[in-house]
């Protein structure tokens, strides 16, 4: 029982406790560029999803095998192999959503997420736990999808997935199809997030992949000149 | 046109209209994070800038001579970002041993600019919009061209840290409400000063048009 409670822990974590966008910040880039409507964030939501349950079965079944030197290249391999499945099946069924993602779903490769939970999760866990922390992270990333494109295309579009709901005649607020638009609804959402957490007495401190890398720098510069050797 | 005219327009149009940063969404990370400091923008810029050409500069003739050339167009994401990692790190290994100068400037960001989606972004993009090209204008203007569109997104990358970073240093003196502290005023100053971009739109073609 204790260890079905420990699994069913791991699934959920990633959809709201640990949820990959707002709370981890990993992988700003498609969550903003992708939100204009419903239907392209549920299709790279989902296309997202299913690398990450693959590269995280990959690895975690890899993880004893493949040298901690070469690890980030071995990653990086597994990732576009599943990469280049999903883009050659969206290609051959849905080319509309294959157009609309555009340069994004390639780069679903380097998509911190991924390489995230990799790093984080996969390496260390098995196979069974890995598939189900990827599973959820999948999730948590749709639902945030969900959340900032249905904010964006009723305000933006008047529509959600396509179906009209505002009438022609209230005028669209244009900029939240533009860039504009994500970056500020993505701002809006995580402070509403930051004011439930505050509520619920369950503040985080957020750190971007950013953050870390600043972090690594002033590391990297401490350490003199040959800190930043990573193989 | 006037091909230097071409050039220019690819490369400030990437700058100020379609900003790699502001407009495409790519590299946010750095971006968000990195723009902390200004030293740390610049040292970032200018490695991205660099490694951006070179990567170009390998994965264009690449898709052109060998994927394209022998159908294996699929293979594209796999071979791209196998390069980039192979080339950042002969990179490191050149620039330490023949150019330390550099690598002093330059040597600790080159590790973090491998999974940057940035450098990847532009090598597909790249080939994307300059494919076409080869076949009506020859591969030589064509390579001119995808060089000059990674030089644009490199610089564009840079100009974008460096103006939010001051950006970032009036917000972080600033008292917003309690939920919105950190990362989300961040994202609406982000917002901000990616809607001033928005007012660039058009110009470039029109001073370049003026004065060639």
């Amino acid at each position: 029982m204790a260890e079905k409670q420990s699994k069913w822990k791991i699934f959920t974590a990633g959809i709201i406790r640990e949820n990959p966008v707002l709370r981890l910040v990993l992988g700003c880039c498609s969550a903003l560029a992708i939100t204009t409507t419903v239907s392209g964030a549920l299709g790279m939501g989902l296309s997202m999803t299913f690398v990450l349950v693959c590269s995280n079965i990959v690895i975690s079944a890899l993880r004893k095998a493949i040298p901690d030197k070469v690890h980030l290249p071995c990653y990086i391999v597994i990732i576009a192999a599943f990469v280049t499945i999903v883009q050659m099946v969206l290609q051959a069924y849905v080319p509309d959503l294959y157009q609309s993602l555009g340069v994004f779903l390639a780069l679903i490769v380097v998509n911190c997420i991924i390489l995230g939970r990799a790093e984080m999760f996969a390496c260390k866990h098995t196979v069974v736990e890995s598939a189900l922390d990827g599973l959820g992270m999948g999730l948590g990333y749709i639902l945030t999808m969900l959340c900032m494109s249905s904010v964006r295309e009723i305000l933006g579009n008047g529509s959600w997935m396509g179906i009209p709901i505002i009438p022609e005649s209230v005028d669209r607020l244009g900029i939240m199809n533009q860039a504009p638009g994500g970056f500020f609804v993505f701002g809006c959402l995580m402070a509403l997030c930051i004011f439930i957490e505050k509520k619920t007495n369950h503040p985080i401190e957020r750190k971007t992949c950013g953050d870390v890398m600043l972090e690594e720098l002033d590391a990297a510069r401490a350490d003199g000149r040959e800190g930043g050797d990573q193989a | 046109m006037n091909q230097v005219a071409v050039f220019a327009t690819i490369f400030f149009n990437l700058i100020l209209v379609n900003n790699y940063v502001l407009v495409q969404f790519l590299g946010i990370c750095p971006f968000l994070g990195v723009s902390k400091k200004l030293d740390s923008s610049t040292g970032m810029g200018l490695a991205v800038i660099f490694v951006m050409v070179l990567a170009t500069a390998v994965t264009f003739p690449l898709q052109i001579f060998l994927l394209d050339a022998y159908d294996l167009g699929y293979m594209q994401t796999v071979i791209f970002i196998l390069v980039i990692a192979v080339l950042v790190q002969l990179i490191e290994i050149t620039l330490k041993k023949y150019v330390p100068a550099l690598y002093t400037a330059l040597g600790v960001y080159l590790p973090l600019i491998t999974t940057n989606c940035c450098v990847l972004g532009v090598t597909i993009l790249a080939v994307q919009d300059y494919s076409a090209v080869v076949a009506q204008q020859g591969f030589g203007l064509a390579y001119a061209e995808a060089l000059v569109c990674a030089a644009g997104a490199g610089v564009g990358f840079m100009v974008a840290m460096l103006l939010f970073c001051g950006v970032r240093q009036r917000v972080e003196a600033s008292n917003p409400p309690e939920s919105f502290k950190g990362l989300p005023i961040t994202l609406v100053s982000a917002a901000i000063t990616s809607m001033s971009f928005m007012g660039f739109g058009g110009l470039v073609e029109n001073i370049i048009g003026a004065l060639l």
